[in-house]
């Protein structure tokens, strides 16, 4: 049996562990000179290397080791002076050597470490390693009920993506996470993601698999000082599904310990239409890898000055550009720290920058437009709608010429493709009344129809005035200005606001 | 003289001075195949047509006046481990029947630029494990001395090749002594470049970080045109060098060995060695003293470990290296009848293409890398092989070049060896310290063994880079010895 998130925090301490796997967006792939454009055709970008034809030898991709090392740097690691990729032999249908280039003992990059904040709370994740290795080519398996290679009729393989740069980032193990771990474990996945960005290193797209993500989790009773047995949740393919797995991983565990079983060490599928895992493959099945240094390439020994210019040249990290932006917008921590978790940071930046004050900037992305994000379950930055178009509502607002409600009408027109806000203002009529005659036409029929709270209002109880306003209100369709309503109506009801 | 008779440097300026047609040369040496193959064996692939077409092409280059190498026009026969598209190309290995390589070896592609014309695939040991071509899937070669005796090998195709005169060149790849034994126990030259001075792009890997494609040829000059035609950084070559190197083709012609220094190495002789191998190589020792080197004994201890660091370090490479071989993308396929897995299909295929020594090969590889062996076996012979490495290293602080016999004894007899590996494996005791070292080895003709009248070979082993000396001693070597016996060892086959 599972057991609910928060009983099975009373009784246990969650132990963290992150594998990320970042696919780079170099031209060419990391040991032939192949392209590697998303989405070409199967089979069209391969060469005598990548599909492993006998004879064929690697070649290592020198900007893939930059990269490598730019990430390592970004995330405050040490950088080896000499290490060697290594082979890790297993046979697979989709990969074409049946080893992969991978590293072994000896990364490029390691003892690093990157801090996230989560709930006020600014947590320190310390990185084991940043390695480069290979892709694998992507089986298909057609026929059988799962879509997995046990019961398909027969499988294809496509190699376009073998060869292609992978960096690993893995994490040392997360204590003192307690009832936060899922949360934690998000926000590390997007600061990662973030720094890539930063980098230009990878467009780091989840869903297109060029992100990817093995959540290791471990439980201990409160109060133990030894760590359980963890388990390796492995196909984590969006920002969400990591802490979900992480969650549901915390309820199984925590589950099967309380009725008195023990954690199996394996590996388990997330799934992400249940939120659940399943079993996977176990430590005693789990392959001898028989790693050993590759002997078709040289040693990477980057040299120390060329290290140093690299560290020199990186852009402003995410968490310095973010303590920057909130000194300048003076918003609170909890505002910044929403927009980090709502991925709203570029959205609000470019919005500003197109001449929004960033309390409104934020104002927008944050409240109706993360709401509708949240409906149609779209990441905010797929809206159709632009930091641009937002700043031109707020402009409007500013001017008079719109108000709240009326804004919220022309983002709905924009995000319904019916055109820039200024398109939708006209096309959908939405200026405010600001005829003084049409205003005070509707005014003293409102007060015509409603004499009772007109007689209270001159008797003095100002307090009825709301309803009057409402009244107009809605006699405008909500295009009437209500401030200057209100003021109307007093005045012609000869008492003064 | 007929033209199979010539030497590659002579067909070169016959060719270039327009005495004689490459398509003449080509075909001189093909009715030469024609006549011996059945004997001899040494081919896996020959293909007239193709041939004549090259050979043509380059007539045609050289009469519109385009300048190529001095070994334009010149035959060669290719070890069949070196990827050609125009012929197939199979290791030797039922796993690669009839499979045509899509592009072409750096070597390959650096024959056809120099104007040479390949003949043809020649055998070799499956997957170049082997000492004898006994364990080619196809044949095995004969030696042209005696038929009933081993060519050598891996490369034995290409040393008889060259020693039945089918073919003046030929390549060969050097793993642990897969050029230098050859040649030993056919009378020929045959180099083992330093490793990284020519390029393994395109040569299917046995052994990566051992794997040196080298020369074959009859005399020392016409090894060194060979080496130097196809030999040179190659970006395609992660361990590829790049750095000038000393011309060897000039060592070649500097046949003077005065005021240089050798050194006997003490580990590579005495007991265990045939009689007739060290009587042969002394007296090589002592011409060179006459020539006016100084000799001087060296001790390497650790050579004598060489040879079980050897046999751990390249079956773990080959073990991953022939993991590609899944019937997934290419070659042989079995049990692909719809009703088993793709693993199943691999395993089969696996079990049906690959011969007893490789299968023997891959799994001491795979047992010496595997968890909790790595130390004790693959992590331990790395260590002797550095040990080794600065063994050399101090020698050359001593001398200019080192020597020792090519092999322990002279061609073994076909079928003496096939149910001993280890009696198989001791062919190479003398040749694997330079492939662990990666440093360069020649294998130059010295003389007749007494007891058996089969050739014998001298060893002679230079600094990595250092390729010029091991040419530079060949030669003088060469020279004395012919002036010796009135003209080359082979003269003529003399089987055939
Ligand atoms: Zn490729």
């Amino acid at each position: 049996m599972t057991m609910v998130y928060d009983e099975a925090l009373d009784a246990f301490e969650p132990v963290l562990g992150l594998e990320t796997h970042v696919e780079l967006g170099t031209r060419s792939k990391m040991f032939c000179g192949c392209k590697t454009t998303f989405g070409a055709p199967p089979n069209t970008q391969v060469c005598p290397t990548c599909l492993a034809l006998p004879g064929a030898l690697p070649t290592a991709n020198t900007m893939a080791i930059e990269s490598t090392i730019r990430i390592g740097l970004a995330l405050n690691c040490s950088i080896a002076e000499w290490c060697r990729f290594a082979r890790k032999n297993y046979f697979y249908p989709d990969m074409p050597k049946n080893y992969q280039i991978s590293q072994y003992d000896e990364p490029l990059c390691f003892d690093g470490y990157v801090d996230v904040e989560v709930d006020g709370r600014t947590v320190r994740i310390e990185i084991e390693r940043v390695h480069l290795e290979e892709d694998t080519g992507k089986s298909t398996h057609v026929g059988g009920a799962t879509g997995r290679i046990h019961g398909a009729d027969y499988s294809i393989v496509d190699y376009n993506r073998a060869g292609i740069p992978l960096v690993e980032i893995v994490t040392k193990p997360i204590p003192g996470t307690d009832r936060l771990a899922p949360e934690v474990a998000r926000a590390y996945v997007t600061e990662l993601r973030e720094i890539m960005r930063s980098l230009g290193v990878s467009d780091v797209r989840m869903e297109e698999g060029s992100l990817r993500c093995d959540v290791n989790v471990s439980l201990m009773p409160r109060g133990a000082s030894e760590w359980g047995t963890r388990t390796e949740t492995k196909n984590v393919n969006s920002l969400r599904s990591v802490e979900r797995a992480v969650r549901s991983e915390i309820e199984r565990q925590a589950g099967v310990l309380a009725d008195g079983g023990k954690i199996v060490q394996e590996t388990r599928h997330f799934h992400e239409d249940t939120g659940t895992t399943t079993s996977g493959r176990s430590k005693e099945e789990a392959q001898d890898y028989r790693y050993f240094p590759e002997p078709d390439l040289v040693p990477i020994a980057p040299d120390p000055a060329w290290v140093a210019e690299l560290k020199a040249a990186l852009p402003e990290l995410p968490s310095v550009r973010r303590k920057r932006l909130q000194a300048e917008w003076g918003l609170s921590d909890l505002d910044m720290q929403a927009m980090h978790n709502a991925d709203a940071f570029d959205l609000v930046e470019a919005t500003v920058a197109a001449g929004a004050p960033p309390a409104d900037a934020r104002k927008w992305w944050m409240g109706e437009l993360a709401r509708r994000a949240n409906e149609t379950g779209t990441p905010l930055a797929d809206l159709p709608i632009t930091p641009a178009d937002i700043a031109r509502v707020t402009e409007l607002v500013a001017s008079g010429a719109l108000n709240d409600k009326l804004a919220r009408e022309v983002l709905e027109g924009v995000l319904a493709g019916e055109g820039t806000p200024d398109e939708v203002v006209e096309k959908r009529g939405l200026q405010i009344v600001n005829d003084e005659g049409e205003l005070s036409a509707i005014i003293d029929q409102v007060l015509a129809d409603n004499a009772d709270a007109a007689d209270k209002v001159r008797s003095g109880k100002i307090a009825a005035a709301g309803a009057l306003v409402g009244g107009v209100m809605r006699a405008s369709k909500g295009k009437a200005d209500a401030a200057r309503a209100r003021q109307l109506i007093l005045e012609k009801l000869g008492v003064s606001g | 003289m007929s033209l199979i008779r010539k030497t590659a440097a002579e067909l070169g300026s016959m060719i270039a001075a327009g005495e004689v047609s490459s398509v003449e040369v080509a075909e001189a040496h093909l009715d030469r195949m024609t006549e011996v193959e059945p004997k001899v064996k040494a081919f896996l692939h020959v293909d007239r047509e193709t041939t004549i077409a090259q050979a043509r092409a380059v007539d045609t280059r050289l009469r519109a006046g385009e300048r190529l190498g001095p070994l334009a026009g010149v035959p060669i026969a290719h070890k069949d481990i070196f990827t050609t598209r125009d012929m197939p190309t199979t290791a030797a290995s039922m796993i690669l029947e009839g499979w045509r390589p899509p592009y072409d070896a750096t070597v390959t592609k650096r024959l056809r630029e120099a104007g040479l014309v390949i003949l043809g695939k020649t055998n070799l040991d499956e997957f170049a494990m082997g000492s004898s071509t006994e364990n080619s899937a196809f044949h095995t070669t004969c030696n042209p001395w005696d038929l009933t005796k081993v060519p050598g090998g891996s490369s034995g195709g290409s040393s008889a090749a060259v020693a039945a005169y089918e073919a003046p060149l030929s390549t060969g790849t050097d793993t642990g002594g897969s050029i230098r034994q050859p040649a030993s126990v056919t009378g020929i030259v045959g180099m083992k470049p330093t490793y990284g001075g020519s390029s393994r792009y395109g040569l299917i890997a046995f052994a990566s970080s051992l794997d040196t494609p080298g020369p074959f040829a009859r005399t020392v000059l016409d090894a060194a045109l060979l080496q130097e035609a196809f030999s040179g950084h190659d970006a395609m070559d992660s361990t590829s060098i790049d750095a000038p190197v000393p011309s060897v083709v000039e060592a070649a012609r500097h046949a003077d060995v005065a005021g240089m220094r050798i050194g006997v190495v003490k580990e590579l002789g005495g007991d265990g060695y045939q009689p007739g191998v060290l009587a042969r190589y002394n007296e090589a020792v002592q011409l060179l003293e006459s020539l006016g080197a100084k000799v001087v004994e060296v001790s390497c201890p650790s050579f004598t470990t060489a040879l079980y660091a050897y046999y751990l370090i390249a079956p773990s490479e080959c073990s991953s290296n022939l993991a590609r071989f899944d019937a997934m993308r290419y070659g042989l396929r079995v049990g692909d009848d719809g009703t088993r897995s793709a693993e199943e299909v691999m395993a089969l295929t696996r079990a049906a293409g690959f011969g007893p020594e490789v299968k023997r090969r891959i799994m001491l590889g795979t047992y010496a890398l595997s968890s909790g062996y790595y130390d004790a076996y693959y992590g331990q012979a790395q260590k002797v092989r550095t040990v080794i490495s600065r063994e050399f290293e101090a020698a050359y602080q001593q001398v200019d070049v080192l020597v020792s016999p090519t092999t322990p004894t002279t061609a073994f007899a076909i079928g003496e060896r096939v149910d001993d590996p280890m009696a198989m494996y001791l062919a190479d005791l003398c040749t694997i310290p330079s492939n662990l070292a990666g440093n360069a080895a020649i294998s130059v003709p010295c003389g007749l063994a007494e007891e058996d009248g089969l050739p014998v070979g001298l060893q002679i082993m230079a600094p990595v880079l250092a390729d010029d000396r091991c040419y530079r001693v060949g030669a003088a070597v060469e020279q004395a010895l012919e002036s010796r016996w009135g003209g080359p060892l082979l003269k003529e086959a003399p089987s055939l």
